[in-house]
């Protein structure tokens, strides 16, 4: 793999990667887990299409609706093929992963919505929500991950409950926290703090048990590892287009179409109807059931072409290397004295982010001096995931998180900078 | 390069040994403050004295080096002065924290406060640097009412 894996190769399509920052430092850039950098392929295929092909989709009977109505649904292809999308038509674009964890989450207990034709409320029982009723999360999750399962539960009346997170940052699994009341399950797939990578089969099977739903947050693990949803079983996955090279502004719900189906829509407008009375109105087909409004165009296509870049270079190559910094990170930062890891401490099953403290130096202090000396950008803070930092006891981490154009060179850099800032608060 | 003016000795100092930390009794009010964006907090108190003057501010917090010491600083600055005084020393950090390093310190009025003058041109850290300061002034009001 890592002869085919040309890092270098890689940079060069990175042109913010070789800039020069204020007072002549170059960038290292370990904040990919907050926002991935963008190729030169990604910028120049929006421009292109901005610039020659622009105009609305899936309304315009003209050549550059055509083309801009061709190269919108063209994304959807790319995406579902991506991530093994047994239909093209399950891949709903949204903003971002946030959108998509609460138009599911809106799904629920939404007793008086009717179906496209039917004059029935809707009471599927995979969608009922009530007092008894319960929500499973856990306490390694982003902030997008938990509000909207609050707001649900506050809705309805539904209990939430949560899996713990081990000492060594793992999920924990024992007890009954899936119950035969919970129905739905939703979990990050890769913790953006920990870089835990959760084991989805034994939650899927213990919830299969119950016949609860199970959702992923997959904003962390589409980006760095090959994902199937298929192959992974579960009903749900979120995730983003701006942590995986492509732009902000879009992000992705994969559903299994059955589920769509019996979903209710989630914003009200434009495109999302078949035909509309002052009273009442019927809904077009899922995806565009979910994608009220027009789209953000120019961003799925050039999600799209995230996903071509991704494909060329390779999931299996990329994770690789991926690895291969991690495993490079942990071990130079065991040498840092007074560094503690807050996550798994070995390779297995967890991703190349890697949070951490300094004893007697605050994160924002850290962050502060690796930026203005070294030109190194690291997440400092609690990364959105409050509850998470309150079960370790501290108030925040320094985050570095690596992806397809770091080197151990730049992980080198970071273990240099840590050890001047330690010397600035001796 | 930029940040050694920010992380200048006097603040250091102050982060490494605070000055007046703890809370102390009597007091006259109390106040909690937090940054919501990066989670660090402060408790105040302020005992108000004789003839209009500030007997003693006493706080507890965590943050950052920039968060405490500006608290530190803080209190050496107004136990013991009146609370005009003292509220035109803030008016005066603020002045100078806000002005985005455009702002030129007075140093007869700021003490050693004007070792935050590199902090202004950080705009993610002017709240850091603010926080206590703006407790103290929530204080204040509170004790006077």
């Amino acid at each position: 793999m890592s002869a085919a894996f040309d890092v270098e190769r890689i940079r060069k399509d990175f042109p913010v990667l070789s800039r020069e920052l204020p007072g002549g430092r170059s960038l290292v850039y370990l904040d990919s887990g907050n926002s991935s950098q963008k190729p030169a392929q990604v910028v120049e295929t929006m421009r292109e299409h901005l610039a020659m092909h622009y105009s609305n989709v899936g309304r315009a009977m003209h050549v550059l609706g055509a083309e801009s109505t061709q190269a919108y649904e063209d994304a959807r292809d790319k995406v579902a093929a991506f991530v093994g999308a047994p239909s093209r038509d399950e891949v709903v674009f949204t903003k971002n992963a946030s959108e998509a964890l609460n138009l599911v989450a809106y799904s629920f207990g939404q007793r008086f919505w009717r179906a496209s034709g039917t004059t029935q409320p809707n009471e599927d029982p995979r969608f009922t929500m009530g007092p008894g009723d319960e929500i499973v999360i856990s306490e390694m999750e982003h902030h997008s991950n938990i509000v909207p399962w609050q707001m649900l539960a506050q809705r309805t009346g539904a209990t939430l409950k949560w899996f713990g997170v081990t000492d060594e940052g793992r999920l924990d699994l024992s007890g009954d926290v899936i119950t035969e009341r919970t129905k739905i399950v939703s979990i990050a797939h890769q913790s953006n703090v920990l870089g835990t990578v959760n084991p989805v089969a034994p939650v899927l099977k213990r919830a299969r048990e119950v016949g609860a739903l199970v959702m992923l947050d997959a904003s962390q693990s589409v980006p760095h590892h090959p994902v199937d949803v298929a192959a992974l079983g579960v009903d749900f996955v979120a995730f983003t287009g701006h942590k995986m090279l492509g732009p902000s502004g879009i992000g992705v719900l994969w559903a299994r179409g059955e589920l769509l189906e019996a979903m209710p829509p989630f914003l009200g407008g434009g495109e999302m109807i078949e035909a509309v009375w002052m009273d009442h109105s019927t809904y077009a087909p899922y995806p565009h059931k979910f994608e009220a409004g027009t789209p953000p165009i120019v961003e799925a296509i050039g999600l799209g072409a995230a996903v071509d870049y991704l494909q060329a270079a390779g999931m299996e190559a990329i994770e690789a290397h991926e690895r291969a910094l991690t495993a490079h990170a942990l071990d130079a930062l065991a040498e840092v004295p007074s560094l503690r890891l807050i996550g798994p401490s070995t390779l297995e099953e967890r991703g190349g982010t890697v949070a951490f403290t300094l004893e007697g130096i605050h994160p924002h202090d850290v962050g502060q001096i690796l930026d203005d000396e070294f030109g190194i950008a690291v997440r400092v803070g609690h990364h959105c995931a409050r509850p998470l930092h309150l079960r370790f006891g501290i108030p925040a981490t320094t985050r570095a998180s690596f992806y397809l154009y770091n080197t151990t060179g730049e992980i080198d850099a970071l273990v240099r900078g840590l050890h001047h800032v330690q010397k600035v608060f001796a | 390069m930029i940040g050694e003016s920010m992380y200048q000795e006097l603040i250091l100092e102050h982060y490494k040994h605070p000055q007046g930390r703890g809370l102390r009794e009597p007091y006259d009010a109390e106040v909690h403050h937090v940054n919501p964006t990066c989670g660090d907090e402060i408790t105040l108190r302020v005992k108000l004295g004789d003839d209009g003057k500030i007997e003693d501010v006493s706080y507890d917090g965590q943050g950052c080096s920039i968060s405490q010491a500006a608290a530190s600083v803080l209190h050496e600055l107004t136990t013991g002065s009146t609370v005009t005084e003292t509220l035109s020393v803030v008016d005066e950090f603020t002045r100078l924290m806000q002005g985005r390093g455009q702002v030129e310190a007075d140093e007869d009025v700021l003490g050693d406060a004007v070792a935050f003058a590199g902090v202004a041109k950080f705009p993610a850290r002017v709240k850091c640097a603010l926080l206590s300061w703006m407790a103290y002034k929530d204080a204040v009001v509170r004790s006077a009412s």
